[in-house]
Formats: structure tokens, C-alpha cells, sequence
């Protein structure tokens, strides 16, 4: 089967999984709604302030897109990442990147940015700038002549990420709470339904970074051969770098800006996709945006509805997956390459 | 007319942390390859032929002087504009590297059409008539680390082909080769200058494959032009005892004629 054949039957298979989690999400929850009452919300036939319409198309709705996109953007860069340091382990918040960015949010609240879709540009600026900024400095600190070393990335990416960290926590001391409500939560990855104008700033920043790295492929595969044999190839690699760097940071960068930071799902939806699809950053790309909404709506749906009438964060569900995920895949396939 | 490639008295010189490290200089080379010949670049360690052949791929910029393919300054030239003139194969595959051979081959068509997101019809027709020259068409779909090293130096040299470069370069082509595979990869380089017409360029400290093939040899020692010229007039005691440092004895092949170089092994004294 030709690889464009085997791109649409990917697509068309994840397409269907994003349906039915999609209504399954829309139709579970703690508010305790009869499937007929969310189908009757969903058709416009229920009143604008009943029960069912508020839960179902102010609440549920907005989240489901929210994970969507946040689950799609955070698997598209961890391809990105991946091929970019040729290791395998690589992802947003692995490599501390989303500590960064996190950082960056932090700071823009205690600016005063807020949810209006204009703050929230602001907001997404700010992660974006600190997403940039931590990845900037993980590169720098594991770049040996030639490439990157694997295992100095990853312990760049610990230490840039504990630094992050720390520095957020400096600020939550030192500024008025009250001034960072809610700042906790979010920390913990918290899909809250988000205004319907901040919702499609999100689809659209993210529809960029993914634009860029889809744009990026081919020549990602080829850096699989080396700087030097890619650039003998035609490829310039100093400007692939540069451009999928700076997809991959927006990427993270907007998640986090909307959503908070959630672990790892740049990391599982990968390695599940590179089983059934093989290596091609031209299969995995696309196929990546779709898989990874289909695994964060999911996490987020176990989140909301394992300890009902409680909520978990859906960050703590995708470190609870990722985290066994990363040791499993560091003790068996990636073990002679460490 | 100009001829293919160019040196035009070409310095350079790694900055110093990588100097270190194995980088190393070239000072006032200046050469020419032409058209349809094979020439062969060969030195001892260090000489700095990986560097000429960095510098002629673009991989680094010369610090002084020129190097120009076709009479048009390489500088000038986009990356796939280049790679469309000259392709190389690599001394060494890329580990991990996760893709099929015929994955790796399709790879050489990039430079042809850098937009198109899958290769067409045609990029595979050339993929396959590549494999099938250098005899790998039968292992396609295998994963390229699970070769042999014979298998994968010809899976990367039909990379190369696919490329349809003026100018082959093969960078140490028979380090990891057996006789038998020597042996083969110095008759595919014959058929496909002959056959194909394609200008090669051997960057080998392998003499007595260079002396087997090529037309004209130059010999690099510490960064400079030692000697260029057919293989019996390089290929010589006095010019290669200085540039090794070492003794050799030069015989000649009865069957081909090209000179071939022996290390003088020193005698040990009969024990005593």
C-alpha cells in the first residue's frame, strides 16, 4: 500500500475513534443528564437557559474542543521534537518545555492578562516566549559538535524543567494569591470550558504550528540521516531546525497558554502511532493530530467521571498513563541506544 | 570550458574547539575534476580529505579562495540545486536510523521535487532502477540496521544513484568491506562511469583501490596538494614515503599494470 493510501485509512480509522469519543464525552458527566436531554441540547431544541443546553453546549461542548485541540497540538510536537533530536524520548514536558511555557503564564497573570480572547493572546505570547526559552536552553546545554548528545538531552530537559518550576513557585510566593486564582489548578493541566472567541484563537494558533511541521516533514525524515547528509541531500538543515524549534514551541506553547501543562501525551500517542505506521514523519504528523485528540479526550473523560461528582485534573490521568509509559519504553526499546 | 568541479586555492580551517576534537586545515588546494573521469582524493589520516569534501558539498564555506562546480561558484548555489550535481555516499550508515531501504533510496529524490509532500510514480521507478543496479532490490522493505555491511553501503550507494548526480562521491567506500564486496563496489563504480557517464570522486586512503580505478589520483598530506596525476605518477615511493612517513615498496599489478602499494614491513632480526 502506497504511503498515501495508508495516510487516509489512518486518518479515516482515527477520524471515527474521535467521533465516538467525542459523544461519549459529550453525553458522560457528573451533571447526570439522560442521553436524550444532551441530544435535545445538541439539536437546539432545548431552552437557552435550561439545565441540558447550559451542561451540554457551555460546559461540555467547549471542553470537548479544548481537548481536542490541546491533545492534538501536544502529539503533533512531540513528533516534532522527536525527529528534530533524533531521540525518541524527546517530548514537551520532558524536555521542560512546558515548564517554560508555564512560567510565561504565570508571569502574564500576574500582569493582569486574563480569558478575554485579546488577554489570552497575551497570554499565549508569554507561554510562547517561555516555551522558546527553555527549549532554547535545553538545546544549548546538550549540544555537543555534530548533533545532540541522547542523554545529556534528557537530563538538560529534567534540569531546565525542575528550574522552571521553582521559578513559578518563587512567584506564587511572593505575589498576592488572590491576584493568581485559580493558578493551582491550571498548574495541574485543567481543560476549564474557554470562551468561544479564546477557543478559536487556540484551533488557529495551533493550526499553524501544525501547518509548519506538517510542511516539515519529508525533510524531517531525511535529518534522520544526519545534519551533514541531509544538507548533501538539498535539505537546509539550520533553517528546518530553526522553523520546527519554533512550531513545536508555539505548539506547546498555546496548550499550555489555554489548558495548563499536561504531561506526556507527546510522548504516548507518538509511540503508539510509530507501532501500526512505521517512522514517516509524513504519516505520523497528521495522524498524530487526530490519535492525540482522541487520547486527551479520553484521559479528560475518565478524569471527570472516575471520582464523580469530583473532578481529577486530566494532567494527573496523563502522568498517570505517561509516566509508567516512559520507563517501560526506556527499559526495553530504547536501552541500547542510552 | 569550465570543468565540473573546481579548487581554486582554497583555505580552511575548523575554529578551535572542534580542532581539537579532529577537524582539520586546508591551505592553498587548488585541483580540477572533469568531466567523466574518475578521480580519487587520498592521503593519510588526518590529511584533511573529509574536509575537502565537506567544503565541496557546502557542508562548511571555504575561508579563502574558491570552490566552483561548472565555472559557477558553489556559495551561489542553492543546497538542492547542488545536491541535484552531486551526490554522496556516506563512510558510515546513520544509527539508529529507522527506515526501509527502499524508504532510505526514496530519499535520494528529494532534491528533484523539495515540495512535494509523497514522492511520485516516477521517484519510485528511479528508486527501484537504482536498487536493482547495486542489488538490493530484493531487500526493500527490510529496515536498513538489519543489513549487513556490504548490504547497507550498496542500500546507501543506490541512495546516491536515485539522486541522478553528475558527480558520485564516495567518501572511504570499501572501510567496512570485505574482499568479495571490494571487489564489487570497484567494478559498480567502473559500470556506472562507463555505463552512465557519471564523474566519481573517490575519497579513499585505500591506494591500491584508488590506483585500480582511477584516472587521475591526487595526494593530500597536511592539508595540501602533494601530487596530482595518473596513478603510476603519484603512486610512487619518493612521493608517498614523505606524506605516510613511512617505508613502501611499489610493485606493479602483471595484470592491469596500475602500481600496487605494499607497507615495507620491517624484517624483525632473527631471534637469537
Amino acid at each position: 500500500m502506497s504511503a498515501g493510501r495508508r495516510l487516509a485509512l489512518a486518518l479515516a480509522v482515527l477520524g471515527l475513534a474521535l467521533l465516538i469519543v467525542a459523544a461519549l464525552a459529550l453525553f458522560l458527566g457528573s451533571a447526570g443528564l439522560s442521553p436524550r436531554a444532551v441530544a435535545r441540547a445538541l439539536a437546539g431544541q432545548a431552552g437557552a437557559d435550561s439545565m441540558e443546553s447550559v451542561v451540554t453546549l457551555q460546559l461540555r461542548l467547549p471542553r470537548v474542543a479544548a481537548a481536542a485541540l490541546a491533545g492534538g497540538a501536544l502529539a503533533v510536537a512531540g513528533v516534532a521534537f522527536q525527529g528534530l533530536t533524533r531521540n525518541p524520548l524527546a517530548e514537551p514536558s520532558v524536555l521542560g518545555v512546558s515548564s517554560g511555557a508555564a512560567f510565561g503564564v504565570v508571569l502574564a497573570q500576574i500582569f493582569g492578562l486574563g480569558l478575554s480572547a485579546l488577554q489570552a493572546l497575551g497570554v499565549a505570547v508569554f507561554a510562547f516566549a517561555g516555551a522558546l526559552l527553555a527549549a532554547g536552553a535545553v538545546y544549548l546545554i546538550a549540544r555537543v559538535p555534530g548533533g545532540l548528545s541522547v542523554q545529556t538531552l534528557l537530563l538538560a530537559g529534567v534540569i531546565v524543567g525542575i528550574f522552571f518550576t521553582s521559578a513559578i513557585t518563587v512567584l506564587i510566593s511572593v505575589v498576592d494569591f488572590n491576584r493568581l486564582g485559580g493558578v493551582v489548578h491550571w498548574l495541574l493541566g485543567n481543560l476549564a470550558p474557554i470562551p468561544p472567541a479564546s477557543l478559536a484563537l487556540f484551533a488557529l494558533l495551533a493550526l499553524a504550528g501544525f501547518g509548519l511541521i506538517l510542511k516539515s516533514a519529508r525533510e524531517l525524515n531525511l535529518l534522520a540521516l544526519g545534519e551533514e547528509a541531509a544538507t548533501q541531500l538539498g535539505v537546509d538543515a539550520a533553517r528546518l531546525k530553526q522553523r520546527v524549534f519554533v512550531a513545536a514551541a508555539l505548539l506547546t506553547g498555546t496548550v499550555v497558554a489555554f489548558t495548563g501543562p499536561i504531561g506526556f501525551v507527546g510522548l504516548v500517542v507518538p509511540h503508539m502511532l510509530r507501532g501500526v505506521l512505521g517512522q514517516d514523519n509524513r504519516l505520523l504528523v497528521p495522524a498524530a493530530l487526530v490519535a492525540g485528540a482522541v487520547f486527551l479526550l479520553a484521559a479528560d473523560t475518565l478524569a471527570r467521571t472516575v471520582v464523580a461528582p469530583a473532578e481529577l485534573s486530566v494532567g494527573i490521568v496523563t502522568s498517570f498513563c505517561g509516566a509508567p509509559f516512559f520507563v517501560y519504553l526506556l527499559r526495553t526499546r530504547y536501552r541500547a541506544s542510552l | 570550458m569550465s570543468p565540473l568541479v573546481e579548487f581554486d586555492d582554497v583555505a580552511f580551517a575548523y575554529p578551535r574547539p572542534v580542532r581539537r576534537e579532529g577537524g582539520f586545515t586546508l591551505a592553498g588546494v587548488s585541483f580540477a575534476i572533469e568531466e567523466g573521469e574518475v578521480f580519487s582524493v587520498i592521503g593519510p589520516n588526518s590529511a584533511g580529505k573529509t574536509t575537502l569534501l565537506r567544503l565541496l558539498t557546502r557542508v562548511v564555506a571555504a575561508g579563502r579562495g574558491e570552490v566552483r562546480l561548472d565555472g559557477r561558484p558553489i556559495g551561489r548555489l542553492a543546497h538542492a540545486e547542488l545536491a541535484r550535481q552531486i551526490a554522496v555516499v556516506p563512510q558510515d550508515t546513520p544509527r539508529p536510523f529507522p527506515f526501509s531501504v527502499e524508504q532510505l533510496v526514496l530519499m535520494g529524490r528529494y532534491p528533484h521535487a523539495p515540495g512535494r509532500f509523497f514522492e511520485s510514480d516516477a521517484d519510485r521507478g528511479h528508486a527501484a532502477a537504482a536498487m536493482e543496479a547495486t542489488g538490493v532490490r530484493h531487500l526493500a522493505a527490510l529496515p536498513l540496521e538489519q543489513l549487513s555491511g556490504g548490504e547497507r553501503q550498496r542500500a546507501m550507494l543506490a541512495r546516491a544513484l536515485a539522486q541522478q548526480p553528475r558527480l558520485l562521491v564516495l567518501d572511504e567506500p570499501t572501510a567496512h568491506l570485505d574482499l568479495r564486496y571490494q571487489a564489487e563496489t570497484a567494478a559498480l563504480l567502473r559500470q556506472v562511469n562507463a555505463a552512465g557517464g557519471m564523474t566519481v570522486l573517490l575519497v579513499s586512503h585505500d591506494l591500491n583501490l584508488a590506483a585500480e580505478v582511477c584516472d587521475r589520483v591526487l595526494l593530500l598530506g597536511g592539508g595540501r596538494v602533494a601530487c596530482t596525476g595518473p596513478p603510476a605518477e603519484v603512486l610512487q615511493r619518493e612521493v608517498l614515503e614523505p606524506v605516510f612517513g613511512c617505508a613502501v615498496t611499489v610493485d606493479v599489478n602483471p595484470k592491469s599494470g596500475r602500481p600496487v602499494v605494499q607497507v615495507a614491513w620491517p624484517v624483525p632480526s632473527a631471534r637469537r
